[in-house]
């Protein structure tokens, strides 16, 4: 009958070894847990309150998706089953412990088919740890991929964890070779090892000696580790699970908090470490190093001076370094010094970075704050300064007229109405771009006369529309984002319409998401994307095509219309309904690689870049066998994308084609 | 402490379409923008800039005229620490001469010892604010500035010249300056300062009293400029233009 | 008040200035009008030789060491002598650095009035333009002397050239002046004299950042010629003031000028109107330039850079 025998081969002439185990690993678990305390205080005594202690159900299903499941790390293959092969053996590991802690000292179980079933599984997972492991150990020290960091804290832990499950295997296959149970089967790691000291012939002395000898390494390596812990780099298993409880619940990922009141009532504009919040500054502490945010950007890609995951890691330095300092009040200067101003203005605010980041660290929102405080101060480039202040007089960043603004209708018969004095189902928010780029002219008068044809019925605000502000909050300038969102907020409630249809996704982001917030919470607006809307006339037969085209292209998914708020279908299925055939880039829907002009970045100073996002993507486009058609469903990716296929020189081999192209041409 | 007066005004924004008024000689205000002079907006900045350097007191001073208030305003946000508007009728028969009067008898109470403004403004029919100002204030005038520093009882200034040539003077205080180029280009203030602005400071205002603008002219008539010989727009897409012009370069003899 | 009209003579280290000759061309336009004599006002000292090629009738020539070399003081009190003695119907100055630092004051101080920006004298009315060139303003003479302040553009430097003409000394004082002269600053030796060069290629605002500019090196390079810039561009501290044109910068007369967005406001083209061969590009329809070009693109200059270059390279 299968029994488990508690500390087996362990003496008990000195006592009991419960009384040196427990001592060791209580000893331990408290200056783990001092330690742990050190660095977490810092985030709640230098940070500034957030609240994120709502829906604590929601949150705790979160820490088991994201850190125990750990889907998030799964999304890679490779790096993905190694750490969970690690992780999950870990737990179980656990698990096991804590099952036999409560076997030994409160109910008896672990008897039987029971134990067998324990003992079966925990060394599956021993074997499943040394997969992870073996797959760790190449890719640190074989393939060294250059986002990881590869340093000797890391070796540290690795070496650690797995001395631990060595030890652990090595102990029982020595008493499995003493013992040689029948049911020894049911150990089968522990007894495939065990056959090594059986063959060898070691004595019966020899292998109670060497089970003290490699138990006590055992325990003493499982205490090393947890007192290490806090300090090295395993702290992030941890506060990697912490942050995901922490992460933000309710907000869409496209709805940026306004500028926070400290406790005087002032606006925080950060440039210190103790102006982030706590749960910012638990996002320093929470990085993995993993990199991933790293082979995201698009900036980095381009050789800018951001680097997302540089850009966290300095925050932790920071916190390492200024802690003291920070907690006695004067903590020093972040902004300029620890995080420099160009990394800070290079990011396109995609957020592939926060897409990808397993344990949920957010980096976009840290990065806003930071402009704002460089906007407060003036310290912007004079390219953005005329952008700016082009939007403040003009409502756009041309700097034209805002009476030109629907100047692109004049063509147009009959007359496009004009939504602020008519009532009309359709309020069509045309943007910036397509109103005054003249590149983009024909292109939004294709949409106009594609309207008229589905027979909507539609109008715009004329001069009464300013700039959305979407990208004017993400470089920082949020007073002026305030006042553009009034400005506009003005004209529609000086209108009546049912819907608002935007062809661009960054004032479909800010409509959609941010202005809510602002007026007299009348509620939301319906604010469409053309696609959907084009999706809908389709699928209701309102919207009828004449031609199939037959075109085999890609579709490019902008970040504020996929990644930031989840439309991937409805534009491939208007591209589907023209009678084209896509075939997709490998980095499409939430993996899309932005095109660079996102984040205010088109009104910026370019500085030195080894390969422009937009060029990679092209390349990336035509790559693809047959490709003709490079078919994007936002203003500045028209912009950006032909710009980057004359750049590249592959004007013979792909156009750039707007999705309401297509649709013209089909109808 | 040196206090430096930075008198400003308004002016048509050319980015709109100019249009006469129904008398034939003056612009129509009805659809005209009207934004801050560009060298007036320099004067500022090297007010600002003088007083971050060697400390002093700023204070703008400008009419009272539609969207002055957000101009000055966002003088106090970048560094300004009075602002003061002039109220009176800045409508018909309003211009510089009568302006700088204005600003002459305003200047009285205020003191100051440095005045900088604007070299020029876009509209300027009768001559510019600034030397009129001195004269009227008794003071020396210098235009075409573009650097001051203060040294003693005086300003040291520099003077542009065509061809880049620079003119070192000296200028005996009290004097105004006709500012053509602040040392650094007007620096950015964010919107949400200027709104702050907005709620801590308040503009004193100060009555103009009449205005006299004798020194001016009456304007027989105004009108926009023929379309004049323009040029000879070469069409079609890139490659073909490139051919052209190439065609262009080799008859004049460049290629 | 005589009916004379006063031309106030700009010069700078032993040279007269073109804007002096333009004025007196539109001088004895005014002449004309008003039947009186067309008197050039010289001031300086032992300057006499610089009336050699006046038009003019008369040179009213003032001697002072004080006023030696221009400041604004001194030369304001000299010609508010003058003229209020002799009460002209009219008198120039050039809408210069030099002559705005007087005109106004004079106006004050005398108080007659000013006209500026007079480009032209038309059937004896005084055409100014005004609002970088989108508007025209005609004014006639008051009953007082008036003052008038000149921009280039309405005359050649050559239609006030002529001479010898008599030379009349007049006395002037200065005294208690509050401007001094410490010393010229001469630009920075520059590697190229746009003035000396052929072909320029001029870029302005339309070149959105310094990188840009090797597109237009380019260029040059391939036409053997150089590389100019309107203010703003030098302003950015893109390029050195040695390469601007314009009212501040230089005055050229290539035979190719070459101008990749620049908009063209009065204060550049003060310094290329005089070009052989203007071709003008730029994405915006509405670019004055276009109306002092000879050739106009209306494209965005970044499309037009390459093929220009291969189609270049093609017919070397």
């Amino acid at each position: 009958m299968p029994e488990r025998v508690n500390y087996w081969g362990i003496p008990h002439e000195w006592g009991p070894p419960e009384y040196y185990v427990y001592t060791i690993m209580f000893l331990a678990a408290l200056i783990m847990l001092f330690r742990f305390y050190q660095r977490a205080r810092i985030w709640w005594k230098v940070g500034r309150p957030e609240p994120r202690w709502d829906k604590l159900h929601i949150r705790l299903w979160k820490l088991i998706q994201y850190g125990i499941v750990q889907i998030k790390v799964l999304n890679e293959r490779y790096p993905g089953i190694m750490h969970v092969a690690i992780a999950w053996s870990y737990f179980v590991f656990f698990l096991g412990t804590a099952l036999a802690t409560i076997h030994d000292h409160f109910f008896e179980f672990l008897y039987g088919n029971v134990l067998l079933a324990y003992k079966f599984v925990l060394d599956l997972f021993t074997i499943v740890f040394f997969v992870g492991a073996i797959m760790a150990l190449i890719r640190r020290y074989l393939q060294k991929p250059k986002r990881l960091t590869l340093n000797a804290d890391f070796t540290f832990s690795l070496v650690m964890i797995i001395m631990i499950v060595l030890g652990g295997l090595v102990t029982e296959s020595l008493r499995l070779a003493f013992d040689q149970p029948e049911w020894a089967w049911a150990s089968p790691a522990g007894w495939a090892v065990a056959q090594l000291w059986i063959v060898a012939g070691a004595s019966d002395a020899a292998l109670i000696n060497w089970h003290l000898g490699v138990w006590t390494f055992h325990l003493l390596s499982v205490a090393i580790t947890i007192i290490t812990l806090p300090v090295g780099t395993l702290l992030h298993s941890l506060t990697g699970p912490l942050n995901c409880f922490f992460s933000e619940l309710d907000k869409p990922t496209g709805k940026l908090s306004p500028i926070a009141l400290d406790a005087k009532g002032n606006l925080v504009y950060v440039n210190k470490l103790s102006d982030l919040t706590w749960k910012q500054l638990l996002d320093g502490d929470a990085c993995t190093e993993c990199g991933r945010c790293q082979d995201a950007c698009p900036a980095y890609a381009a050789g800018t001076p951001l680097n997302p995951k540089e850009l966290i890691l300095n925050i932790r330095e920071a916190l390492r370094s200024d802690a003291a300092p920070a907690m006695a009040g004067n903590a020093p200067l972040l902004v300029g010094e620890k995080i420099q101003a160009d990394m800070l203005w290079a990011c396109t605010t995609c957020g592939a970075c926060v897409n990808v980041c397993p344990v949920m660290i957010e980096h976009v929102g840290a990065i806003v704050d930071m402009r704002r405080y460089l906007v407060i101060e003036g310290a912007v480039d004079a390219e953005l300064q005329t952008a700016l202040s082009n939007l403040s007089r003009y409502g756009n960043s041309f700097g034209k007229s805002d009476r030109m603004r629907a100047r692109w209708s004049q063509e147009i018969q009959p007359a496009i109405k004009d939504a602020g004095r008519e009532e009309v189902e359709y309020l069509w928010f045309v943007g910036d771009y397509a109103s005054y780029s003249p590149t983009l002219t024909e292109i939004t008068q294709k949409t106009a006369r594609v309207f008229q044809q589905a027979g909507l019925d539609f109008g715009i605000l004329y001069k009464g529309e300013s700039h959305s502000g979407n990208d004017v909050r993400r470089a920082g300038e949020e007073g002026l984002f305030e006042m553009l969102v009034e400005n506009n907020i003005k004209s529609f409630s000086g209108s009546k319409f049912k819907s608002i249809v935007t062809t661009d996704p960054h004032s479909y982001n800010t409509l959609k998401n941010e202005y809510p917030a602002f007026g007299d919470g009348d509620g939301e607006w319906n604010v469409m994307h053309y696609s959907e809307l084009l999706d809908q006339l389709i699928s209701t037969g309102k919207l009828q095509f004449n031609k199939k085209l037959g075109y085999k292209v890609t579709y490019h998914d902008p970040c504020y219309l996929g990644r930031y708020n989840g439309i991937f279908d409805a534009p491939r299925r208007v591209i589907e309904a023209t009678g084209c055939e896509i075939v997709e880039m490998p980095r499409n829907r939430e993996r899309g690689f932005c095109c660079g002009a996102g984040g205010g970045r088109i009104w910026m100073e370019e500085g030195k870049v080894t390969e422009r996002p937009s060029e990679s993507r092209i390349r990336e486009a035509v790559g693809l066998d047959g490709v003709t058609q490079f078919v994007v469903a936002c203003p500045k990716d028209v912009t950006m994308y032909s710009d980057a296929v004359k750049t590249t020189g592959q004007e013979a081999n792909i156009v750039v084609k707007d999705l309401i192209e297509l649709v013209y041409e089909a109808m | 402490m040196t206090h430096i007066l930075v008198p400003v005004k308004l002016v048509p924004d050319l980015v709109e379409e100019l249009q006469i008024a129904g008398s034939g000689n003056a612009l129509d205000m009805t659809w005209l923008r009207l934004i801050i002079s560009e060298f007036d907006d320099h004067a500022i900045e090297q007010a600002i800039i003088l007083k971050e350097r060697s400390g002093g007191e700023v204070t703008v001073i400008a009419p009272d005229q539609e969207g002055m208030d957000d101009v000055l305003f966002t003088a106090a946000a970048k560094g300004a620490d009075r602002i003061t508007k002039l109220s009176g009728d800045f409508g018909e028969g309003f211009n510089n001469h009568a302006l700088a009067r204005a600003f002459a008898s305003a200047v009285e109470g205020l003191a100051p010892d440095l005045i900088l403004t604007g070299v020029q403004g876009n509209n300027d029919l009768d001559g510019s604010v600034g030397p009129c100002l001195a004269e009227y204030l008794g003071m020396a005038y210098v235009g075409y500035v573009a650097g001051v520093s203060l040294e003693g009882g005086k300003a040291v200034i520099k003077k542009e010249y065509p061809g880049g040539l620079i003119a070192e003077m000296e200028v005996a205080l009290p004097a105004v300056l006709g500012i053509q180029a602040a040392e650094q280009p007007p620096r950015y203030v964010a919107v949400s300062k200027v709104r702050q602005m907005m709620k801590e400071t308040s503009i004193v205002e100060i009555d103009a009293g009449d205005l006299d603008p004798s020194g001016g002219l009456d304007v027989s008539r105004m009108y926009l400029p023929e379309a004049a010989e323009r040029a000879e727009m070469l069409q079609g897409n890139e490659k073909e233009v490139a051919a052209r012009l190439v065609e262009i370069f080799k008859e004049i003899g460049v290629i | 008040m005589n009916n004379d009209i006063y031309v106030v003579i700009e010069h700078l280290r032993g040279q007269v200035a073109d804007i002096s000759y333009i004025m007196l061309a539109a001088g004895r336009d005014l002449a004309r009008e008003t039947g009186g004599k067309l008197a050039a006002v010289l001031l300086g000292q032992n300057a006499q030789a610089l009336a050699e090629n006046l038009a003019a009738d008369q040179v009213l020539y003032g001697e002072n060491a004080a006023l030696a070399e221009f400041t604004s003081d001194a030369y304001q009190q000299a010609l508010a002598g003058l003229i209020s003695e002799n009460q002209p119907r009219a008198a120039f100055f050039g809408s210069t650095t030099i002559g705005t630092d007087v005109a106004g004051t004079l106006s004050a101080r005398l108080n007659i009035p000013l006209v500026s920006s007079c480009s032209k004298i038309s059937d004896g009315m005084i055409v100014s333009q005004i609002c970088g060139g989108k508007i025209m303003a005609e004014t006639k003479l008051a009953d007082t002397t008036t003052l008038i302040t000149m921009i280039p553009g309405g005359y050649k430097p050559e239609q006030g050239r002529g001479g010898p003409p008599e030379v009349k000394p007049v006395p002037v004082s200065v005294a208690d002046l509050k401007v001094a002269l410490n010393q010229y600053i001469e630009p920075e030796v520059a590697d190229v004299d746009i003035t000396k060069e052929k072909v320029l290629i001029s870029i302005g605002r339309g070149i959105q950042t310094a990188d840009n500019i090797e597109l237009a090196q380019a260029l040059a390079d391939l036409l053997g010629g150089a590389v100019s810039a309107s203010r703003p561009v030098v302003d950015q501290g893109w390029l050195p003031t040695s390469r601007m044109v314009g009212k501040s910068g230089q005055r050229v007369k290539p035979k190719l000028y070459l101008a990749l967005g620049i908009s063209g406001a009065p204060e550049h083209v003060e310094g290329m109107a005089d070009a052989e061969n203007i071709i003008a590009i730029n994405i915006d329809p509405g670019a004055p330039l276009f109306d002092v070009a000879k050739y106009g693109v209306n494209v965005d200059l970044f499309d037009l850079i390459d093929p220009l270059i291969e189609a270049i390279e093609a017919a070397k």
